[in-house]
């Protein structure tokens, strides 16, 4: 009984916008823009500058005066730069250790002491930034251009290749993550960031897809769109030009917080052994080497776990000023 | 109902196949299986070639596949190269990380929903500016960092718990193990149950339920609880797959050997039979708790009927 209603529904509306709707439409569409760039000009206007803000923009000034938001982009910046330069504030070689010194605590020119085997733990929390940004930016970038791609094709097409990829993200989620990483990663020698990264991608492009899809689903049914359809615009076209910038939003959101979650991913992964290889310097590395000697040396398990929290922490938070700034429908 | 749930359970049939191959598929990549056999020697090539066809691994993979599969529905879930059944391995591995995994799933229920329910209440204060700050920095720590920091504080440094866990893994002794377990997934519940209990406190029906001068402890629990609990206990019985598979990094700190154990040695040693067991019972267990999620969803709010 209900299917019926509900295809009788849908169609109607449709048919009218091909059929009918079109030529009312546009005069709609041009009539509403008119009224709204007359309306500063008109007698309660205050001048040009009281232009409509689109979302960009409104969600730009909001986070300019977010606490979170300033604070967590500092800490960012902090560590970009020192993961580009990391000799500005640490002159030390990562890769120079002294057993000598092993599980020494604090002394003058090096603040953090030494770990088990008597490399400095500043230097390497230091030069440990580099990887894990490496890591997090790059496994986002992939994810995010993977997902959209493959998310925003189904949402916008649909059909059989929709549900087909639909059903792929479903089997995709139903593997833990950390036991994907042993399995794949643990035939791996390379001692680089890129196969941990390759991993990465793999595994996390289905939960962006998810989120792309469903938003270009949305996208697809406003009326500017059909419009555009109307007005003959290719598909090219009306997925650039009009349900891309109108899609994006939730996709940045979750990429944000996802770059936090594989930075940790990447230290858990390093401290169950499979993830980066110790010629790297790595916080995971460093966090699993230190775990034996917590109790002599508990300094060097702290500093990198701080860093690695602290970073995390900012990447999320970031994500979450970016989410509400975004979604207007949270404030 | 009942059409519903067959429907449901015809389409997990894809998603299980899809990832029990692609889980086999990885195995496949991780190597080859007879070398770890042999010690750190080279394997004699007869011996190889003989141990290769006692185990099928010199047929195509899709035939061991199908081998495999036709082998777990009549309960074979094969034998590991050490000659111990792989159900064997699970009878004894599964009870512990089931208790784990309850463990952890009572602390979200308890302490998230409450802590979630209290802020949700507050909004805005202090309470809940600073149980927010607290769940954040509780997300973003690793939980393999919260784990080895309270280790190291309750274990070592204060001797509250033992260290480590012993092979009979009582409740008592998993309750630190699954409070990291949990943490993450804890402050993630708090944070869910807080958004939507703020945002139905404001609804018609609280609102009626409060003027018709209900106490409002009834008007919390059964009006406004009810109707809010809704994605939290979705994000519960998704949890559930995860909190079994992600045991791996908590079992290792505190040495229980579940799961998460086995399926670390069975990696390690290469041992196929026994990671593609273990990962196809996992896989089973959040497609279950998946459907069982979506029919709680009728008992919590009577307005969704399954059709």
């Amino acid at each position: 009984m209900p299917e019926p209603q509900y295809v009788g529904d849908a169609g109607a509306p449709e048919g009218a916008i091909a059929a009918t709707g079109m030529g009312g439409a546009m005069d709609l569409a041009t009539s509403e823009g008119e009224t709204l760039e007359k309306g500063p000009d008109g007698p309660h206007g205050t001048g040009p500058s009281e232009k409509p803000r689109s979302l960009w923009s409104d969600a730009w000034l909001d986070l300019r005066r977010n606490p979170v938001f300033i604070i967590s982009s500092l800490v960012i910046l902090f560590l970009v730069v020192i993961s580009i330069w990391p000799s500005l504030i640490a002159s030390g070689n990562p890769l120079k250790c002294d057993l000598a010194h092993a599980q020494q605590g604090s002394s003058p020119g090096h603040p953090f002491g030494y770990d088990g085997q008597g490399c400095d733990v500043y230097t390497r929390t230091v030069y440990g930034a580099r990887t894990s940004v490496t890591v997090g930016v790059c496994a986002t970038l992939g994810v995010a251009i993977l997902g959209s791609f493959l998310g925003g094709l189904a949402g916008f097409f649909g059909g059989a290749g929709d549900s087909v990829l639909s059903r792929i993200t479903d089997v995709f989620f139903a593997i833990p993550v950390v036991l994907g990483g042993l399995v794949l990663l643990s035939v791996v020698t390379s001692s680089t960031v890129w196969p941990v990264i390759g991993f990465m991608v793999l595994l996390g492009w289905p939960q962006i897809s998810r989120i792309a899809r469903g938003s270009v689903i949305t996208a697809k049914q406003n009326d500017y769109v059909q419009a555009a359809r109307a007005l003959g615009a290719s598909n090219s076209r009306m997925m650039l030009r009009h349900i891309a910038p109108n899609a994006v939003a939730p996709v940045i959101v979750v990429a944000t917080i996802a770059l936090g979650t594989y930075i940790a991913l990447e230290a858990t992964l390093s401290y169950l052994g499979v993830g980066l290889k110790p010629p790297t310097v790595s916080w995971g590395i460093d966090i699993s080497a230190a775990s034996p000697y917590i109790r002599n040396a508990p300094h060097a398990l702290l500093w990198p776990s701080g860093a690695l929290a602290v970073t995390v922490l900012a990447f999320i938070m970031l994500g979450d000023a970016v989410r509400d700034a975004l979604d207007p429908k949270l404030r | 109902m009942g059409r519903y749930v067959i429907r449901r359970l015809l389409q997990m049939i894809p998603v299980f196949i899809g990832a029990t191959l692609l889980i086999f598929l990885m195995v496949n990549v991780m190597g080859d299986p007879i070398a770890g056999l042999c010690g750190d020697r080279q394997c004699d090539p007869a011996t190889a070639a003989q141990l290769r066809k006692e185990f099928g691994l010199d047929k195509p993979v899709w035939q061991q596949y199908l081998t495999y599969m036709g082998n777990v529905f009549t309960g074979d879930f094969g034998t590991a190269f050490n000659g111990q059944k792989v159900t064997e391995l699970m009878s004894t591995a599964f009870p512990v990380t089931i208790r784990l995994t309850i463990v952890a799933i009572l602390f979200e229920i308890v302490i998230g929903i409450t802590l979630g329910v209290v802020t949700g209440l507050r909004r805005g204060r202090p309470v809940d500016t600073g149980a927010l700050v607290v769940t954040l920095v509780v997300i973003s720590v690793p939980t393999f960092v919260t784990g080895l920091l309270l280790q190291l504080l309750l274990g070592v440094e204060w001797g509250w718990i033992k260290p480590s866990v012993s092979t009979e893994a009582t409740f008592g002794e998993l309750i630190v193990p699954g409070l990291v377990l949990a943490s993450v997934s804890l402050a993630y519940v708090t944070r869910l149950t807080r958004t939507s209990i703020a945002e139905n406190r404001r609804s018609d029906y609280v609102r009626t339920a409060v003027a018709k001068g209900l106490p409002r402890r009834r008007v919390i629990t059964r009006h406004l609880l009810r109707n809010s609990l809704i994605p939290v206990v979705t994000f519960i019985g998704t949890d559930i797959g995860a909190l079994m598979g992600g045991a791996i990094v908590t079992e290792r700190i505190f040495n229980i050997h579940g799961v998460g154990y086995q399926l670390y040695q069975g990696i390690l040693r290469q041992n196929t039979q026994t990671v593609v067991g273990f990962v196809t019972v996992l896989v089973l267990v959040f497609l279950v708790a998946n459907l069982l999620v979506d029919l709680l969803y009728a008992v919590l709010d009577p307005r969704i009927r399954y059709a």
